[in-house]
């Protein structure tokens, strides 16, 4: 067996059998212990890095985008050698560790302070339930998918709490606006992975996986975004994931050009940088999870690409969808706050509610006889691209294409 | 179809992304205190004050110190004193010099009246941009040394122009030797007819003054008080 062999392979097993090696003369209680806390340490060490060099990453892609070569000028220290810059994001730390923190006189001293350490704790937990790999999951949890989005939802306190406690009307206002951005999208963010959950039967994050092994006809993998309602599921998921992470075109929250950082305006230095750091951090997370949900998790996509271990898979699909979220934030122009409430409430949630129905008619044809197999292709393809299409004329009627008379 | 417009907006920047990589046409930045681009040659602020010799400048400043401009800059940023001595100038007749030429570059403002007014096409217009200093009186105000540059210099920024001065001024010595040979051969036909003895005197050639340019002759023949800048 193929599958087993790899499974077997020394770099698949290479980081439990290390962490066995590290942790394995310790007696019981504690060595769980060591186990979850070796986790811990490294899921911040590695997204710390990671999003580190992805602000990086991001000013370099915008840059690129915009014909100019983005910041390559930070030198490594005491040898003065550039590499492209690569220091920056260590310039950057230490440039918001060395910032004034000004705490404004009339703000609630406590919340104020506790917002940020909120948001970065909250997103940071969600990293707990997505598994890295083969058997590199921190927490096994029967009902993990539904532990992520409690954890990622509990975000959206955190963010009011900035604002309230900024005391700042402005502020307020602003989280105001991010709250209801946040929970608009928080609907079809949840509805559009419900239709996994039917057809793997399961909420363990595992098992989700699982469930988009193998491969058809040896060369299409099973993976669920390869199918008509796991396409537009992904769509869905993505979309909303880049408002809840507060992503352009929807970063309406901070939109730095026509607000004062929205909820953020009386933050400063590293309280700003925590800020900072927790949106990328639920854009890391909501990237695992559709990775997870959708792409066939740590899989890969063809069968003799087996021998690269599946943690490689995992970060490379992740780096892939990051590409992506900065690809989408050089392309699109921010949205107005009701242009974006009104496409969560009369576009995605309807569609995901299609969608859902969607996802039952093909579960309910799967298994009949072979004709049908075929049959629910097309069927399912039409029963989400005609809502798609004729939503969209019905709600662009009047509004597109706009023609720029004097531009 | 809803969406396809979001297609076409990922393929421009997607293009951007990938043509700043290898088409020149689209990244066409220049990193640029290690690497400069060529200033337009119309580009001109700050004067300066052309010499012959690189090597010795304030032995061949074309300045005779005559303060036309000094008299003519609106915010009166030029201060000249003239040298009590002479020495012989571009076409080896002898004038003054000056002996101080400051010109204070946190006024200045690079208006070009100076080199227009100038008789002498002695001051003309640089092309530096980067004038930070470090303190904000001495090292602003530039003396005569520092406003020195060589005529190569010249040639070098603002080539048309300057091989149009050139010209202007060969043929400038050219006429006034030609005058002044036939001044001389008038003389010495005028002597040798009465046969007068003092014709040995006149064997010197008589001095002739430069011609005024033609845009700055009025100024030139009649130097103003300065007028107040209006
Ligand atoms: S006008 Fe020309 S010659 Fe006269 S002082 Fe000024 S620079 Fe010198
Ligand atoms: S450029 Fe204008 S302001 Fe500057 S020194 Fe010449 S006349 Fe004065």
């Amino acid at each position: 067996m193929i599958a087993a062999a790899t499974t077997d392979a020394f770099l698949e097993r290479a980081p439990v059998l290390l962490r066995d090696a590290v942790t394995g003369f310790l007696p019981e209680p504690w060595r769980t212990l060591v186990n979850a806390l070796i986790a811990v340490g490294l899921i911040l060490g590695i997204f710390g890095t990671l999003f580190a060099f992805i602000t990086l990453a991001e000013r370099k892609i915008l840059g690129r985008v915009q014909n100019r070569p983005g910041p390559n000028r930070a030198p490594i220290p005491f040898i003065n050698k550039r590499f492209f810059g690569l220091s920056q994001p260590f310039a950057d730390g230490v440039k918001s560790l060395t910032k004034e923190d000004i705490v404004p006189r009339d703000a609630d001293k406590v919340l104020h302070y506790l917002a940020p350490v909120a948001l970065l704790a909250f997103s940071i937990l969600t990293f707990a339930v997505i598994p890295y790999g083969r058997n590199l999951v921190p927490v096994e949890l029967d009902a993990a998918v539904l532990y992520f989005f409690a954890a990622g939802a509990a975000t959206e306190l955190a963010v009011f709490m900035a604002g309230w406690a900024s005391r700042n009307k402005y502020s307020l206002l602003a989280a105001m606006r991010a709250l209801a951005q946040l929970i608009s999208y928080e609907l079809p963010l949840l509805l559009s992975w419900v239709p996994v959950v039917l057809i793997a039967g399961t909420l363990s994050t595992t098992a989700i996986v699982d469930a988009q092994a193998g491969w058809k006809f040896g060369f299409i993998p099973h993976w669920h975004v390869f199918t008509p309602w796991g396409f537009a599921g992904f769509v869905i998921f993505m979309v909303a994931a880049l408002a809840e992470s507060n992503r352009s075109p929807f970063d309406t929250p901070e939109a730095e050009s026509e607000l004062i950082a929205g909820h953020l305006t009386e933050y400063s230095g590293f309280k700003y940088a925590l800020f900072f750091m927790a949106e990328y951090f639920g854009m890391l997370a909501l990237s695992g999870m559709a990775i997870t949900l959708f792409l066939g998790g740590w899989r890969s996509p063809l069968p003799f690409l087996e021998f690269i271990p599946s943690y490689l898979w995992f970060g490379g699909k992740l780096l892939a969808l990051i590409f992506g979220f900065i690809w989408i934030r050089a392309t699109f122009p921010r949205l107005r706050i009701d242009q974006l409430t009104r496409f969560a409430w009369k576009f995605l949630v309807p569609l995901a509610l299609i969608n859902l129905g969607n996802t039952i008619v093909w579960s309910l044809m799967s298994n009949s006889s072979a004709l049908m197999q075929l049959a629910r292709w097309p069927v399912c393809a039409a029963i989400i691209l005609v809502p798609f299409v004729v939503l969209g004329r019905k709600l662009s009627a009047g509004v597109a294409p706009r023609i720029y008379r004097y531009a | 179809m809803l969406g396809s417009g979001l297609i076409q907006g990922l393929a421009v920047t997607a293009k951007n992304l990938v043509g700043s990589f290898h088409d020149p046409a689209r990244y066409t930045n220049v990193e640029y205190p290690e690497v400069k681009t060529k200033l337009p040659e119309a580009y001109r602020n700050f004067p300066f004050l052309v010499t012959e010799s690189a090597s010795d400048p304030m032995g061949t400043l074309r300045c005779v110190a005559c303060q036309i401009c000094e008299k003519e800059c609106p915010p009166q940023c030029i201060y000249i004193e003239k040298s009590k001595d002479k020495k012989p100038d571009a076409t080896g007749k002898m004038q003054l010099f000056p002996a101080v030429f400051d010109i204070d570059t946190s006024v200045c403002m690079s208006c070009q009246i100076c080199v227009e007014v100038c008789p002498f096409d002695a001051i003309k217009m640089d092309q530096v941009f980067e004038v930070a200093t470090t303190s904000r009186f001495e090292a602003l105000l530039l003396n005569r040394n520092q406003l020195a540059k060589p005529n190569t210099y010249y040639h070098s920024i603002h080539p048309t122009e300057a091989a149009e001065v050139d010209g202007r001024l060969a043929a400038e010595r050219k006429a006034a030797e030609e005058k002044a040979k036939a001044a001389a051969a008038a003389k010495a036909a005028a002597a040798a007819a009465p046969k007068s003895a003092t014709a040995a005197a006149s064997a010197t050639p008589p001095s002739t003054t430069p011609t005024p340019k033609p845009p700055a002759a009025p100024s030139a023949e009649a130097p103003k008080p300065p007028t107040p800048a209006a």
